[in-house]
């Protein structure tokens, strides 16, 4: 057993992703750069990820959101950037859990459709989405996945 | 600002939509993220000690797999800081090379049982489920800030 000696101690790390036709990851890291005082940025295919203290770290994700807000997502990550227990540069192949993004960035469109109409449209007018816990006789997107299932 | 727990606890979407309509997401970074910065025994990647499946004791039984118990003390804490929560229940992600069915099983249960405000939602399929999905969450969040 050897002793661990953290760093990055009280800073916080976060995602930004961008599904936009209009924005790309080098646009956001540009400005990241120019409104950041004392942050990590860096640039990925996705977005960025930005390391720092949280104050300044919300400033500027708040700077960020405001170009293209339907289209930027932020979420939280418990490792800094390039650390080497989760960089794919020192393990090869996708880093952990970034399957789960990709999973999610592949329902991203439809999340932003959904706020582009909420900001023309009260949510009270929107009618419910299905409840999940109430048990259909057979969806279709699930017939599909066993039919495929079947057939790989 | 509502602490409001979501699961998939790593979810993206949730914890954006969580921030951007003005509370706290709980989810698994921010318990991570405590581990990785704090100083102790080197247990890499996620730095999960011998520690941790004795602290899960308190939300399973000790015959339950470690994996299980030690997975809860990074989730059992944050239900139990929880003031809501957003559950999606189609969540395939949440089972895989991090993740544990017996786990997830574990913490919806605890989530059912606790007298908070829940959401509970599948993913969109499409763009018309994608508004229902937004607005689901758009009033269950602001109906949250009202409550307070």
């Amino acid at each position: 057993m050897t002793g661990y000696t953290p760093t990055h101690v009280g800073s916080v790390t976060k995602y930004v992703m961008v599904e936009s036709f209009e924005i790309t990851p080098a646009d956001l890291a540009s400005r990241g750069y120019e409104i950041s005082k004392g942050v990590m940025i860096k640039e990925t295919c996705f977005g960025l990820v930005i390391n720092g203290k949280e104050e300044e770290v919300d400033r500027i994700v708040a700077e960020l959101r405001k170009i293209d807000p339907d289209h930027i997502f932020v979420k939280d990550r418990g490792f800094p950037p390039g650390d080497a227990r989760r960089c794919r540069a020192n393990l090869g192949g996708a880093r952990p859990g970034y399957n789960g993004l990709e999973f999610e960035m592949s329902i991203l469109p439809y999340i932003s459709h959904g706020l582009e109409v909420l900001d023309k449209k009260d949510e009270k007018s929107v009618p419910p989405p299905e409840d999940p816990l109430e048990h259909p006789l057979l969806d279709i997107h699930k017939l599909k996945k066993l039919i495929d299932a079947q057939e790989s | 600002m509502v602490k409001v727990f979501i699961y998939p606890a790593t979810s993206l979407i949730l914890s954006d939509m969580v921030a951007r309509f003005g509370h706290t997401p709980l989810s698994s970074a921010i318990a991570i993220r405590e581990r990785i910065q704090t100083a102790g025994l080197e247990s890499p990647p996620l730095q999960i000690t011998p520690e941790e499946p004795k602290k899960g004791l308190k939300w399973a039984a000790v015959e339950v797999p470690a994996g299980v118990r030690g997975r809860m003390s990074l989730y059992g804490p944050m239900i139990e800081a929880a003031e809501a929560a957003i559950i999606i229940n189609d969540a395939d992600l949440a089972f895989g090379c991090m993740g544990c069915a017996r786990t997830n099983e574990l913490i919806k249960f605890l989530v059912h049982q606790k007298d908070i405000p829940k959401l509970e939602l599948n993913y969109p399929k499409n763009e018309d489920e994608g508004v229902k999905f937004v607005a689901a969450i758009k009033r269950f969040l602001t109906g949250l800030g009202a409550a307070k």
